[in-house]
C-alpha cells in the first residue's frame, strides 16, 4: 500500500517556539494510524501543520503524492482531508442541521449517510433544528466528527475524539471509527486514551519532543510493554 | 552629565542628534533668528505642539493605546486657564488657578475613561474615546456662558507677559517685551516637560509600559495589573497635554474650540508621533517641527505647483495649498506601512 | 440570529418611556418617526462596518470615506438630473434618485474594493496599525474628495415628490423620512434573509464564529471577506446617499460626522451581529430626536450616556458574537 500522506523533516514554529523538529512519518492509505505521545510533544501542530494552519517552516508534506506543504487550508481541505480539531469548533450559534450543511460542501446532505450518523448520534437528531452551543461536551464531539464524515474524505485528521467522553458514548465513537476506516477513508488519529487507540489503530506513530520516536504496528507496539513505558512513561493498560 | 538630563535616552544617530540640537538652538534663539509676530507665533506653537505630541507619543508609542481623545485633556488645559483669567482678571493667581483646576478635570477625566474602557479591546477603546471627544467638543461650544461658544474666549494675561511691558529697550533689534518673556516661558516650560518625559519613559515605569504594549498577557502572567499601569499611563499624558494647553492659552491671548479642540488637532498629532517615530519621544520633537513648518510653509510650495498646472483641472486641484494635508495623509499612510520606526527609526538605523 | 429578546424590548420600552416626557402625542409621533428613520439609516452605513470586523477582525475608521462618497455622487447625479428632480410626479422623481443610489452604491463598492486590497490587506491582525492606516485612508479620501468636488459644501434639495409631510391631524410625518424608513425596513429584511436563508449567510455567521474551521471545511474564507466588504462599503454608499438627502447638505466633513454615531451604534449592538446592530442603531435614533426635543445641548452625548449604561449591562454589546 502506498503512503497517502507522508511528512519529511517538517519543522514548525509557533511565535518563538521551535515545536516541531523535523516530524517523519507515513500513513498508508486504507486502515486507522493512532499518533501517540506525551503532553507536549507536537501531535496536535502535526496535525494543524498538515492542514495548513501553521506554516512549516522546513520539511514537506505530500499527499497521495502532491506537496501540500504551503498550500492554503481551504484547498488542502478540498483535496479530500478533513480536520476535527481537539476543540471541537462547532459553530455554536448555528444549529446543528446548519453546521451539518455547511460541512457538506458539494450540496444537500446526502440522506443515507444522515441516517447512518443519526443510527450512531442519536442526539444529533433529537437536537437537529437547535443552536448546537446547547450540545453537551460529548454531543458536540459527535457533531464535530459528523461534519468530517458527512461527505466522504479520503483522509480525516482527528485530533483527540474521545477527550472527556463518557464510556458510553467511546463505545458508540469506537463503532463509528471502525466502520469508517473499513469503509472509504484513512483515519490520522491524536489520541490520549490508550484502550481506545489500541482497539482501533492498525499502525501507530509515537511522538517524543517535536519528532517521531518510533512507527509501526499497533499490535507490536501493544505488545512491547517496555517500549510503550519508554516513549509514554506508562504502560498503555495503565491508561484505561 | 548629558545622559543623566536626558535620561540616558540618547540619540543614537548623528542626523537626529544634529537636528535635535538645531531644534533646541533654534528655538531659543527663535526671536532673534526670525523677528517677526509671525514666526515667533510659530515657534511658540512648535514648542507647545512638541509638548503635546510627545505626550501622545507616551500613550501610543510607549503603551500601545490609541486615544482619539487626546485633544479634548488640550482643550481642557487651554480652557482652564482662558477662563480663570477671564473671570479672575489677569493675574498669576489666575494663572495657578485655572491651570491646576485644567489638570484635576483632566486627570480626573482620563481615570474614568481608562478605568472604564481600558479593560477593553484596543479598538473598543479607540472608538469610544472618538465617541466622547467628539461629545465633549460639541459640549464645549455649547456651554457659551462658560467657554464663550464658538468664538471662545478672550481675555488679558498676566502684565508681565504683554507686549506692553517693557524691561528694557531692544537687544539685536528685538524689543525686550513681554512677548519675549512670554515666549521664554513657553520654550522653557516645554523644555522641562519633555526632559521630564524622557526621564518617565525611561524608569522602571516606562519598561513595564513597553512590556505591556509588547505582551499584555504576558505582563499580566508577571503580576503587573495592565489596567492600573495604562490608566497611570493615561493619567500622564492627559496631565501634560492639559500643561501644553495651559501653555498656548498664555501665549495667545485666545482661546476657541478651533484651536484646541478640533478634530484637526487630533490628525495633527497624530500625524506628528507616526511620521515622527512612534515611542521615541524624539520622534514627536522632530514630527511636530515637521508638521508645524508644514503647515505654514508646505502652503506656499503647493501654491508654487498649482500655478504651474493652473490650466489642467484636476491636477491643479491635487496641488491648491488647501490640500496640504492630502500629502501629509499620504505620507502618513506610507510611514505606518514603510518606516513604523518613523523619521527617528530611520536615522538610528542608518547610524 | 440568538433568540435573546430582551434588547429587542428596549425600543419599545424607550418609545413608551418617552412618551410621558414630551407630553404632546403628534410630537411624540414626529419624533418617533424621525427617530426610526435616522435610526435606520445608521443601521445601513454601520451593517457592513459591524459585519466586517465580526467576520475578520478589522476595524475600518476610514469607513466614514464610502458615506461621504456615497453622498457626492449621489448628489452629482442628482444634480445633474435636476429637471427629474424638480418635476411634480413623483415617477420622475424617483427615476432620479434611483440612479443616483445605485451609481453611489457602485462608486462606493469601487472604493470599498481599492481600500481593502490596498491599505486594508497588508495589515491583517495588526490591530493598532489597522487603525493608524485606515484613519489616514479616511483623511486623505476627505481631501481627494475636496480636490474632485471642491471644497465648498453643496446643497441638495430633496425632490418636489418628497418633500413636505403627511398631514393626519396633528401629526406630521415627512414624506422623506417615511421613505428613508421603507428603504432601511428593506435592507434590514435582504440582510436578514440573506444571514439566515442562504448558504452565503451560513458562512458569514459561522465565519464570524470561527474563520480558521470554515477554512479547514474547504471555503476559502479570503474571498468572502472582500465581498463583505465590498458590500458594507456599498451599503454605507447608500446611507451616505440618504443622509445626504435628509441633511439637504453635503460636505466632505459627512463621512466623520456620521461616524460617530456609527460606530456607537455598533459598540452597542456588538461587533459582529448585524441584528445588534439594528437595535442599537434605532435606540441611538430615537434617543438623538427625542433628547434633540428635550434638551437640544446633550443629544450626542446623551447617546455616550447610553453607550455606557448598555456597555454596564452588557459588557461586550447587546448580542456579542461567540468568538473561537
Amino acid at each position: 500500500m502506498s503512503a497517502l500522506l507522508s511528512l519529511r523533516g517538517v519543522q514548525t514554529h509557533i511565535g518563538r517556539y521551535h515545536i516541531l523538529h523535523g516530524v517523519e512519518f507515513e500513513v498508508a492509505e486504507g486502515g486507522l494510524t493512532m499518533l501517540l505521545g506525551r503532553n507536549g510533544a507536537g501531535k496536535t501542530t502535526t496535525l494543524r501543520t498538515i492542514m495548513g494552519m501553521w506554516r512549516a517552516a522546513a520539511g514537506e508534506i505530500r499527499f497521495d503524492g502532491r506537496d501540500i506543504t504551503h498550500m492554503a487550508t481551504p484547498d488542502i481541505a478540498r483535496l479530500g482531508i478533513a480536520y476535527v480539531p481537539e476543540s471541537m469548533a462547532i459553530f455554536a450559534d448555528l444549529t446543528v442541521q446548519e453546521n451539518l450543511v455547511l460541512a457538506a460542501r458539494s450540496g444537500p446532505p446526502d440522506q443515507k449517510r444522515l441516517d447512518w450518523i443519526f443510527a450512531r448520534f442519536e442526539a444529533l437528531k433529537r437536537f437537529w433544528t437547535l443552536p448546537a452551543g446547547l450540545l453537551s461536551g460529548g454531543q458536540k464531539q459527535m457533531l464535530a466528527v459528523a461534519r468530517a464524515i458527512i461527505e466522504p474524505r479520503r483522509l480525516l485528521l482527528i485530533d483527540e475524539p474521545t477527550k472527556g467522553l463518557a464510556p458510553a458514548i467511546i463505545a458508540n465513537m469506537i463503532d463509528a471509527f471502525r466502520e469508517l476506516k473499513d469503509g472509504e477513508s484513512t483515519l490520522l488519529v491524536v489520541e490520549q486514551n490508550f484502550a481506545f487507540a489500541r482497539q482501533l489503530g492498525d499502525t501507530v506513530a509515537v511522538m517524543d519532543d517535536g519528532r517521531v520516536a518510533h512507527q509501526g504496528s499497533m499490535a507490536a507496539f501493544a505488545a512491547d510493554a517496555r517500549l510503550q513505558q519508554h516513549l509514554l512513561g506508562l504502560g498503555m493498560d495503565a491508561h484505561q | 552629565m548629558l545622559r543623566s538630563i536626558l535620561s540616558d535616552d540618547l540619540p543614537r544617530s548623528r542626523w537626529l542628534a544634529l537636528a535635535l540640537v538645531a531644534i533646541l538652538v533654534g528655538l531659543a534663539v527663535a526671536p532673534f533668528l526670525f523677528p517677526g509676530a509671525k514666526s515667533l507665533n510659530v515657534a511658540a506653537k512648535i514648542c507647545v505642539f512638541i509638548v503635546l505630541a510627545a505626550s501622545f507619543d507616551l500613550l501610543l508609542g510607549y503603551t500601545g493605546i490609541v486615544s482619539f481623545a487626546h485633544t479634548m485633556f488640550f482643550g481642557i488645559g487651554a480652557y482652564g486657564v482662558a477662563i480663570s483669567l477671564t473671570r479672575m482678571g489677569a493675574g498669576w493667581d489666575a494663572v495657578a488657578v485655572g491651570t491646576v483646576a485644567g489638570l484635576l478635570v483632566a486627570i480626573v477625566l482620563a481615570t474614568v475613561i481608562g478605568l472604564f474602557s481600558l479593560r477593553v479591546r484596543t479598538i473598543f477603546f479607540a472608538m469610544i474615546t472618538l465617541a466622547v471627544a467628539s461629545a465633549f467638543a460639541i459640549l464645549a461650544s455649547q456651554l457659551s456662558d462658560l467657554t464663550g461658544g464658538e468664538d471662545g474666549l478672550n481675555y488679558r494675561l498676566p502684565a508681565v507677559l504683554r507686549a506692553s511691558f517693557s524691561f528694557g529697550d531692544t537687544l539685536f533689534g528685538v524689543r525686550l517685551n513681554g512677548r519675549l518673556l512670554d515666549y521664554y516661558l513657553v520654550y522653557t516650560a516645554s523644555l522641562v516637560l519633555i526632559l521630564v518625559l524622557l526621564r518617565i519613559v525611561n524608569s522602571p515605569f516606562g519598561s513595564v509600559l513597553m512590556a505591556i504594549r509588547e505582551n499584555p498577557f504576558r505582563a499580566e502572567a508577571i503580576g503587573y495589573r495592565t489596567v492600573v499601569y495604562r490608566t497611570i499611563a493615561s493619567c500622564i499624558a492627559a496631565a501634560t497635554a492639559a500643561l501644553a494647553g495651559a501653555l498656548l492659552a498664555l501665549w495667545s491671548s485666545q482661546t476657541n474650540p478651533d484651536t484646541t479642540l478640533s478634530f484637526d488637532i487630533m490628525v495633527d498629532i497624530l500625524l506628528m508621533v507616526v511620521i515622527g517615530g512612534m515611542g521615541t519621544m524624539y520622534g514627536a520633537v522632530i514630527g511636530a517641527v515637521l508638521l508645524v513648518f508644514a503647515q505654514n510653509y508646505l502652503q506656499d510650495l503647493l501654491a508654487v505647483a498649482n500655478k504651474a498646472l493652473a490650466g489642467v483641472p484636476l491636477l491643479a486641484n491635487l496641488f491648491h495649498p488647501d490640500r496640504w494635508l492630502l500629502w501629509l495623509g499620504v505620507a502618513f499612510i506610507l510611514c505606518v506601512y514603510f518606516f513604523p520606526a518613523g523619521i527617528v527609526g530611520r536615522l538610528r538605523q542608518k547610524r | 440570529m440568538k433568540r435573546d429578546w430582551l434588547p429587542l424590548l428596549l425600543i419599545p420600552a424607550l418609545m413608551i418611556g418617552a412618551l410621558p416626557l414630551i407630553g404632546s402625542p403628534a410630537s411624540w409621533v414626529t419624533l418617533t418617526v424621525a427617530g426610526l428613520a435616522m435610526g435606520l439609516m445608521i443601521f445601513i452605513m454601520a451593517s457592513g462596518l459591524t459585519l466586517t470586523f465580526g467576520l475578520m477582525d478589522v476595524l475600518n475608521f476610514g469607513h466614514g470615506a464610502f458615506i461621504a462618497v456615497g453622498a457626492f455622487v449621489a448628489a452629482s447625479v442628482m444634480l445633474a438630473l435636476t429637471p427629474w428632480m424638480t418635476a411634480d410626479s413623483i415617477w420622475l422623481n424617483l427615476a432620479a434618485v434611483g440612479p443616483a443610489v445605485l451609481a453611489a452604491m457602485v462608486v462606493s463598492g469601487v472604493l470599498g474594493l481599492g481600500f481593502e486590497r490596498i491599505i486594508v490587506r497588508p495589515v491583517y491582525g495588526q490591530h493598532l496599525k489597522q487603525i493608524l492606516v485606515t484613519t489616514g485612508g479616511l483623511i486623505v479620501a476627505e481631501q481627494l474628495l475636496k480636490v474632485i468636488w471642491g471644497p465648498d459644501q453643496i446643497t441638495l434639495s430633496r425632490p418636489t415628490g418628497l418633500r413636505g409631510a403627511f398631514l393626519f391631524g396633528d401629526v406630521a410625518i415627512e414624506k422623506y423620512r417615511v421613505l428613508a424608513v421603507v428603504v432601511g425596513l428593506v435592507v434590514f429584511a435582504a440582510l436578514a434573509l440573506t444571514l439566515n436563508r442562504t448558504r452565503l449567510g451560513l458562512l458569514i455567521r459561522a465565519g464570524v464564529e470561527n474563520g480558521e474551521m470554515v477554512e479547514a471545511l474547504g471555503y476559502r474564507i479570503r474571498r468572502l471577506f472582500v465581498g463583505v466588504f465590498v458590500v458594507g462599503s456599498a451599503l454605507a454608499g447608500l446611507g451616505g446617499a440618504m443622509w445626504g438627502l435628509y441633511q439637504e447638505t453635503v460636505t466632505a466633513a459627512i463621512g466623520a460626522q456620521v461616524a460617530v454615531l456609527v460606530f456607537i451604534v455598533i459598540i452597542i449592538g456588538g461587533l459582529g451581529s448585524v441584528g445588534g446592530c439594528f437595535v442599537g442603531a434605532l435606540l441611538v435614533g430615537l434617543t438623538a430626536n427625542y433628547i434633540g426635543f428635550l434638551a437640544p445641548k446633550v443629544a450626542l452625548g446623551s447617546n455616550i450616556l447610553l453607550m455606557a449604561m448598555v456597555l454596564l449591562w452588557r459588557p461586550q454589546g447587546l448580542y456579542p458574537v461567540a468568538k473561537r
